[in-house]
């Protein structure tokens, strides 16, 4: 039995449909990322979760209790938002009462609630200043720390990294990862960012024009994608993808029947780079980008395809250079004239 | 030399806004120790504090300055009470928006003298007025406002006149209000008076400041609207300071005490300014 359920789902703004018709489970305890690219719909459904918006169909189950047309505040769910939200006017600690000073909570309880969260968050110092007094990241802890005062069944995330600097949001995304193994909460969180997505879900639904293309952990998209669509959202660089017909090649060397029309996908580290005349065919460097770890190879072949390879060794190559190239077949990903996944043996 | 020229090129401005604010000043100041009354042109020479004793005397001092601070106050109150309810009701959108809003920011374009006119005959007057009509309807005897209640009147036609300025200034504040927050504040479960008391008022609390100070500033002097509806009548029930200024200067030709009018009520202005700097200074320096 799922603890939230999302079943058929839809949203309408005007003539817009932005939601087609979602269907998803959440198990208790699971942290979820929604993920996609903008305006594929991710934080309409956020917000339909929390209340912010009214499905135009569909029902939302909380704990097997019909909660779609409930009021936000009924609902028992906490939101961070992408801005923080923090009321501006009050201290952290009034901040972070707030929602139980609402509920009429007993002072005492309301007190030690605030407390504990404050120490998990290490804000204890700051509970007197007001919101403006604060930097970015100790703003974000405090909107996290307004949730967790509130022990919601579910916490949900709007984009809330997309405000820090690169060196807070990697630090921030680990605090986040830790308070989630911590809290043991089941866990919503929004973003476009599929680093984000990948480092801290349990499960990732890679969403597009409104409708779920992908649920599954993160290992599981990015060695099993389901359609082009998510093969190319989630990884960087991006998975190399090759015309069928440029590949006929391969495809008689391989003994793989490549979909006619279709199309090869390639993981940057599925290409590899070897001496003229001694790969599958023939390319010239284009760039190269030596990252330290990591080089990445910008090659074109002479049929105008554009390949990336990734190494973990270091390159003499340079730009110019002619190479040929070998790719790992056994990861390659093939896709038909749709996008969908293909069958080749 | 570097510093003459610049110097040299300001002067006329300096110059000029320096004697536009002194010679005034200056000149109040001598009128109002020298006996300087048009009815008695023989009678001159210096006479000390004697204006300041005589304005003050006055049997109707104390009822001008009264009015003159219920006045400023009354008006304030008004608008900003009103003007905050009109701007969280056109907050939201709703067809005809822009109209509405257009029709509740028109009065500030009507000239005092013409907003006086328009209240005294149109509205308040107990024969054919709106209000007169409105009375006899429901079968009560119309009110004779300019002469029952001449300074309630006044504040009314005032308090008309600037609550388009007062409900200008909110909704643009309102509009710049973060809507995350009041989602937050929903999912916290604030229902819309909560939401009232802890995000719109604290919210609003600059341009509470910006509309007291600027209004009181302008109250203080309200001159057009009394002199066109009630003269400051009945008595001096509806006298302010600056009509009772206007009454010593040209209908008792008596320039020595109008000047030391002029001088008190700078003083007042003054008085009046610091309290409310005090009180709504905190929200400016957020």
């Amino acid at each position: 039995m799922a603890y939230l359920q999302l079943r058929g789902i839809e949203k309408t703004f005007g003539e817009q449909r932005v939601i087609k018709g979602v269907n998803l489970e959440v198990q208790p305890g699971e942290f979820v990322v929604f993920v996609g690219p903008s305006g594929c719909g991710k934080s309409t459904l956020l917000r339909l979760i929390a209340g912010l918006e009214t499905a135009t169909a569909g029902t939302i189950l909380l704990e097997g209790r019909d909660i779609t047309n409930l009021p936000s505040s009924k609902r028992d769910l906490a939101m961070v938002f992408q801005s923080y939200a923090l009321y501006p006017h009050m201290s952290v600690y009034e901040n972070m009462s707030f929602a139980l000073k609402l509920a009429k909570a007993d002072p005492a309880l309301i007190e030690e609630k605030v407390s504990r969260a404050a120490k998990i968050l290490n804000l204890n110092d700051y509970l007197m200043r007001t919101p403006k007094e604060l930097s970015g990241g100790q703003r974000q802890r405090v909107a996290i720390g307004r949730a967790i005062v509130r022990a919601p069944k579910v916490f949900l995330f709007d984009e809330p990294l997309s405000n820090l600097d690169a060196a807070l949001r990697g630090q921030t995304r680990i605090e986040i990862a830790k308070l989630h193994r911590d809290l043991g909460a089941t866990t919503i969180y929004v973003t476009h960012d599929q680093v984000e997505a990948m480092t801290l879900a349990d499960r990732v639904v890679v969403l597009r024009d409104g409708l779920v293309e992908q649920v599954g952990t993160p290992l599981e998209l990015y060695d099993r994608p389901a359609n082009q669509f998510v093969a190319q959202f989630i990884g960087t660089p991006q998975m190399n993808m090759v015309a069928a017909a440029n590949l006929k090649a391969l495809g008689s060397k391989s003994g793989l029947k490549i979909p006619e029309g279709g199309y090869v996908g390639l993981r940057p580290e599925s290409v590899i780079l070897v001496a003229p005349g001694e790969g599958e065919f023939e390319a010239k460097v284009e760039l190269v980008e030596a990252l330290g770890a990591e080089t990445l190879i910008y090659v074109s072949t002479a049929w105008g395809a554009q390949l990336v390879a990734r190494q973990t060794s270091r390159t003499p190559l340079t730009a110019g250079a002619n190479v040929g190239v070998k790719i790992d077949t056994s990861t390659a990903h093939f896709f038909d004239a749709k996008g969908r996944v293909a069958a080749v043996n | 030399m570097k510093r003459l020229l610049p110097r040299l090129l300001m002067a006329p401005a300096i110059g000029t806004l320096f004697l536009w604010m002194i010679v005034p000043l200056v000149m109040s100041i001598y009128f109002s120790v020298i006996r300087y009354n048009l009815m008695q042109p023989d009678q001159v020479g210096f006479i000390g504090l004697e204006n300041f004793e005589y304005f003050i005397t006055d049997p109707s001092f104390m009822t001008a300055t009264m009015n003159t601070l219920l006045l400023v106050g009354s008006v304030i109150v008004i608008t900003v009470v009103f003007g905050t309810l009109i701007a969280l009701l056109t907050d939201d959108p709703f067809p005809g928006r822009n109209i509405v809003r257009i029709l509740l920011i028109s009065p500030f374009f009507v000239m005092p003298t013409v907003n006086a006119l328009l209240w005294k005959h149109m509205m308040m007057n107990p024969i054919y007025g709106v209000l007169a009509q409105v009375w006899m309807f429901f079968g009560f005897t119309p009110v004779d406002w300019l002469t029952d209640w001449p300074l309630w009147s006044v504040i009314l036609i005032v308090s008309w006149q600037w609550l388009p300025f007062a409900t200008l200034i909110f909704v643009t504040s309102l509009q710049s209000m973060d809507r995350e927050q009041l989602e937050a504040s929903r999912m916290d479960g604030a229902n819309y008076l909560q939401q009232l008391r802890y995000l719109y008022i604290p919210h609003l609390g600059r341009s509470f400041a910006v509309v007291v100070m600027i209004e009181m500033i302008f109250l203080l002097s309200v001159f057009a609207e009394i002199y066109t509806t009630t003269g400051g009548g009945p008595g001096d029930a509806s006298t302010n300071i600056a009509f009772l200024i206007f009454k010593q200067a040209l209908l008792n030709f008596d320039a020595g005490v109008a000047s030391a009018g002029a001088l008190f009520a700078v003083v007042l202005a003054n008085i009046a300014g610091v309290f409310l700097i005090r009180m709504v200074g905190k929200n400016l320096d957020k």
